[in-house]
């Protein structure tokens, strides 16, 4: 999937005040995305892919907040932008939607009113032109009826109908880039198949790149073009899903990877689990951050190791440069 | 729609009659007091107070007295102060609430318009030196007493400054009607509208700061700014809206105790003429009827208010309409 | 894992027909149980799955009767305690124990670990009679640390020093301090990261070896409750559409719904195309069910008789129930294990054939 690159962030760092210091949420984070491309950033709680998504959309705004590093759109520096000019952006060339459908609505305005609002934030057009685009949008979002659902109320909708019309508000002024911050873990599993069904149709119908920011490796195998693996606030791994998924390089990823308890195939006696739980920022070792809990883990271990090429994918790893990569994964075929 | 305000109205009734049941009991039904000596005055002639039980029923079972006490209230309106020379108590109160409406609501509308201001612009801006100085001005204003600070806006206005150019509009103390002499009543009212505003605005401006604190750290005021919205327009028209109920719940309760009677420092400092006032009176004189009459005319009040916040709710808030 | 050996016939908890109604104003009224009747046997692990307002959480509060069903009968260890008062209910109170999804709102923030488990220690009588003492109560609870896989030193803090998996693991202690038989567990790794959530599903699943412990464990998350079940009841709007062993139900479902729940299911495994076209709709609200068949308007296979026409839930020839008037039937097993059994079964993939 390469093409022109839409986004290009390089060692993107964002620290926030913590008991009186500033502490490092995120460290170093580089990746790009190309035109119509999805791309997965999957991580646990607090492995700092939130907070990678909102200081792309410039929405950090904690008081005493650093963003540093280098996010360029479309060739333009983000980072450092007036407010005025990124607020001109937001919604219009980078628009984001948001786990919970229910909370990320105002509750007192109609869905419809909401959408027309970001049309009528953008361009000049009237409240009824930017209402049958808002019914035309809906209706493309899959929404039945969509007239009589611009008309209703957030608590008055169903989950995926709402995530719908937000995924509708957000597409409203045709972004190039579309940034979603777990869109499905709010929905129960039949609708969140609609949901990403729908996402990845979006380069097809829209041409939009999608940044896909979830916990569910699941939701990123089926839907991303490449991904990039955060732990404790620093890439772990990135690649395309595929090859990552496949031939895990890291071994973050690949004990993430057999943690999941498989739906198919023989039933493991134990879930190989990984022992203890991630550093929090401010506990977070000068060396490798996955060292502690990290089977392999040796001197070499105790310098934060850079991003190497291993296979197709960059790893945060030693094990590829000492010439022992991990092995392939077993995987249950079962897919034609 | 019809059906909910039928509801709503017949709960309304049925609050009120509580009411007027229970004062009924704790002022005439009270053992070991005969409400007749109460009702008739101190040393009254036993002729007076055979008229009273006549008149009151005293001499026939609760019900009826009841039922008698009501009918002298709202249906013949002649409840009579024995207390206060045969003056008739209704006709008092119904002269006495225009004074108390007129200076609540004047004062409602500064306190309102001053404290979402002040709140707004505390919340936009918080943090900074100006947050802090507005806040601080309404913790002066939350702890400085009602009557102190009338008593010094008289001394200024009234005495000491009055020939100035400054305050020399500044009439007399006492009540203007409305319906008379409108320039008057607005003249007569700015400075007791003011001093009693002075409070509210603290505490309003306070509580209104505090919820849009809160609403900042929301899901949708992250969305509404991910549309591209500015600054302004996130605050106000989403941040606002849905931080109102707090302010609208205490506004009713507060409007709804002050046009009840509880403006009475102000009456009583400006000297006008109010049912506060009227109240202060009853209580000082032991005047029952005058005291049955004005709790139900301010519980009339407290009810109607509270019907009218959830009014305000529903058109606040679309969950409220559905009913949750 | 295989079922430990059943001590008695007669089931350790049983669901007779139970019914859970809530009125939700203008004379609406919501079915979140609408006539479920299961028996789990001791040593068993029944899985309840299903999207949110199937009733499954509501299922497992009824049955340790933690709300008071509104119909049916719930019947532990040969006793029905559907109606039983609160007072006489207690002492079976040791016996049945429940997890909860927020490990942090189950635990009083102010109380140290110690006290929190040994609440049910002090408010429970010993099993001879009479109150425990104080070195009885410290030696469980060093007992009771040790099982769930934390230090002693955890007794002495206070849960918000703990991260999600400890949080869990001590609210696992707690349930287990009085040796239940039964413990309901819902949603206990919902909220827990993966790599967290594989080490609680490892503890649940030693503690039954060990303990002999009986789960009814709720949950929306399929692979977890495969790994964990010997038995799964599939729901569906207050009702179980299909009940049975875990592997017969989740390799080779015999109800469309189940079918496409599992394969709604997002794997781990890159694939990017060659989807199965998803489920159409959204869950229909519990207040309006649909007629008929409460699947059927969504269902793929659907035919005019579903509509009218509700199917009730019965046996098929392997043993498991389904409620469903057209059954994905005899799926050849083993060939092609990993596809769920209407996809496997001819070229019309997504819909089943009959």
């Amino acid at each position: 999937m390469e093409g022109d690159t839409l986004l290009a962030v390089r060692d993107l760092t964002v620290a926030l005040p913590i008991g009186g210091r500033l502490v490092p949420i995120v460290e170093s984070v580089s990746f790009t995305l190309g035109a119509r491309e999805i791309l997965g950033i999957v991580g646990e709680s607090g492995s700092g892919k939130s907070v990678t998504s909102l200081a792309i959309m410039g929405l950090i705004d904690v008081p005493g907040a650093r963003v540093s590093g280098s996010v360029r759109f479309r060739g333009r520096e983000l980072v450092g932008l007036a407010p005025r000019t990124y607020r001109a952006l937001r919604g219009r060339e980078i628009a984001m939607i948001f786990q919970d459908p229910m909370t990320a609505f105002t509750p007192v305005y109609t869905v419809g009113w909401q959408i027309d609002e970001q049309i009528r934030a953008h361009q000049k057009i009237s409240r009824k032109e930017a209402r049958s685009r808002t019914v035309r949008l809906l209706g493309d979002m899959g929404v039945p009826d969509p007239e009589q659902v611009a008309g209703r109320y957030p608590h008055q909708l169903s989950g995926g109908l709402r995530q719908r019309a937000m995924i509708a508000m957000a597409l409203s002024c045709n972004p190039a880039l579309l940034i979603a911050d777990e869109p499905t873990t709010a929905l129960d599993v039949t609708v969140q198949a609609q949901i990403l069904d729908l996402l990845r149709g979006l380069r097809r119908d829209y041409g939009s790149s999608v940044l896909l920011i979830t916990h569910d490796m699941g939701v990123v195998a089926e839907t991303c073009d490449r991904t990039l693996v955060l732990y404790s606030g620093l890439v772990a791994e990135r690649g395309p899903t595929g090859a990552l998924f496949a031939r895990p390089g890291h071994p973050y990823t690949a004990a993430l990877l057999d943690s999941i308890p498989p739906l198919h195939g023989p039933r493991p006696k134990r879930l190989p689990s990984i022992s203890g739980s991630p550093p929090t920022p401010d506990e977070r070792p000068a060396g490798c951050p996955f060292a502690l809990r990290c089977t392999h883990v040796h001197e070499a271990c105790a310098v934060r190791p850079p991003l190497v090429a291993c296979g197709e994918q960059d790893v945060a790893c030693v094990l590829p440069t000492e010439g022992r990569p991990l092995p392939p994964r077993f995987v249950p075929e079962f897919c034609a | 729609m019809v059906t909910s305000v039928l509801w709503r109205l017949g709960q309304m009734l049925f609050v009120l009659v509580g009411i007027s049941v229970l004062v009924f009991l704790v002022f005439f039904a009270t053992p070991g007091a005969d409400p007749t000596a109460r009702i008739a005055g101190r040393n009254a002639s036993p002729e007076t107070m055979a008229r009273v039980r006549v008149e009151y029923g005293f001499d026939r079972p609760l019900p009826v007295q009841y039922a008698r006490m009501m009918e002298k209230l709202f249906v013949t309106r002649d409840l009579t102060s024995y207390v206060n020379r045969g003056q008739k108590v209704v006709p008092e109160i119904l002269e006495a609430a225009p004074v108390t409406v007129s200076l609540v609501s004047g004062a409602a509308v500064i306190w309102v318009v001053l404290s979402v201001v002040m709140g707004v612009i505390a919340a936009a801006l918080r943090g900074s030196w100006v947050d802090r100085g507005l806040m601080m001005l309404g913790l002066v204003g939350i702890s400085t007493p009602v009557f102190w600070l009338g008593q010094v806006v008289n001394l200024v206005t009234q005495s000491r400054y009055h020939e100035s150019w400054l305050f020399s509009w500044v009439p007399g103390l006492g009540y203007v009607p409305l319906t008379e002499d409108p320039l008057g009543w607005f003249r007569v009212l700015l400075l007791p509208w003011l001093t009693l505003a002075v409070l509210f605005v603290g505490i309003y401006s306070r509580v209104l700061r505090a919820d849009l604190v809160a609403v900042q750290s929301e899901d949708f005021m992250r969305t509404a700014r991910a549309k591209g919205l500015s600054p302004v327009r996130v605050l106000l028209v989403h941040g606002l809206r849905t931080s109102m109920i707090t302010f609208v719940s205490l506004f009713g309760l507060d409007f709804a105790q002050l046009v009840g009677g509880g403006a009475l420092l102000t009456e009583v400092v400006f000297g006008l003429q109010g049912v506060g006032r009227l109240t202060y009176q009853g209580l000082s004189n032991l005047d029952l009827p005058l005291i049955m009459a004005t709790v139900m005319y301010s519980a009339v009040f407290v009810v109607v208010a509270n019907a009218a916040v959830d009014m305000v709710y529903a058109v606040l808030d679309p969950r409220v309409r559905d009913g949750g | 894992m295989t079922p430990l050996p059943v001590e008695t016939s007669s089931p350790l908890i049983e669901t007779h027909d139970l019914r859970m109604t809530y009125r939700v104003g203008r004379g609406r009224v919501l079915r979140a149980l609408d006539g479920v009747s299961l028996a789990v046997q001791a040593g068993e692990v029944l899985g309840l799955v299903g999207e949110s307002g199937c009733g499954k959480s509501t299922l497992g509060r009824c049955m340790l009767r933690l709300v008071r069903p509104s119909g049916g009968r719930v019947v532990f260890d040969g006793i029905d305690i559907t109606a039983m008062p609160e007072r006489r209910l207690r002492p079976l109170r040791q016996d049945m124990q429940m997890v909860f999804q927020d490990s942090y709102a189950a635990l009083n923030p102010r109380r140290p670990v110690g006290d929190l488990v040994a609440e049910p220690l002090r408010v429970h009588s010993a099993p001879g009679g009479g109150r425990r003492n104080g070195v009885e109560i410290a030696r469980r609870l060093v007992e009771l640390m040790d099982l769930v896989g934390l230090p002693q030193a955890a007794l002495a803090r206070y849960p918000h020093e703990f991260s999600g998996g400890q949080r869990q693991r001590i609210n696992i202690a707690r349930a287990l301090a009085l040796s239940p038989r039964l413990v309901v567990a819902d949603e206990p790794v919902a909220a827990l990261d993966v790599s967290i959530q594989a080490q609680i599903v490892n503890l649940f699943m030693d503690l039954r070896d060990r303990m002999g412990l009986t789960y009814v464990f709720v949950a929306h998350d399929l692979a977890v409750v495969r790994q964990i079940s010997t038995r799964v009841a599939v729901m569906y709007l207050g009702a179980i559409v299909e009940l049975g062993e875990a592997d017969a139900v989740l390799h080779h479902p015999a109800h469309p719904y189940t079918a496409a729940l599992i394969a709604a299911v997002p794997e781990p495994v890159a694939r990017t195309d060659g989807l199965p076209p998803p489920l159409r709709g959204d869950v229909p609200s519990p207040i309006a069910p649909p007629p008929g068949c409460r699947f059927h308007p969504r269902c793929p296979a659907m035919r005019d008789r579903c509509s009218v026409d509700p199917p009730v839930l019965r046996r098929l020839p392997d043993g498991r129930e389904v409620a469903c008037h057209y059954p994905v039937l005899g799926a050849e097993p083993d060939l092609m294990p990993g596809l769920p059994a209407f996809l496997a079964t001819g070229p019309a993939a997504g819909r089943p054939r009959h």
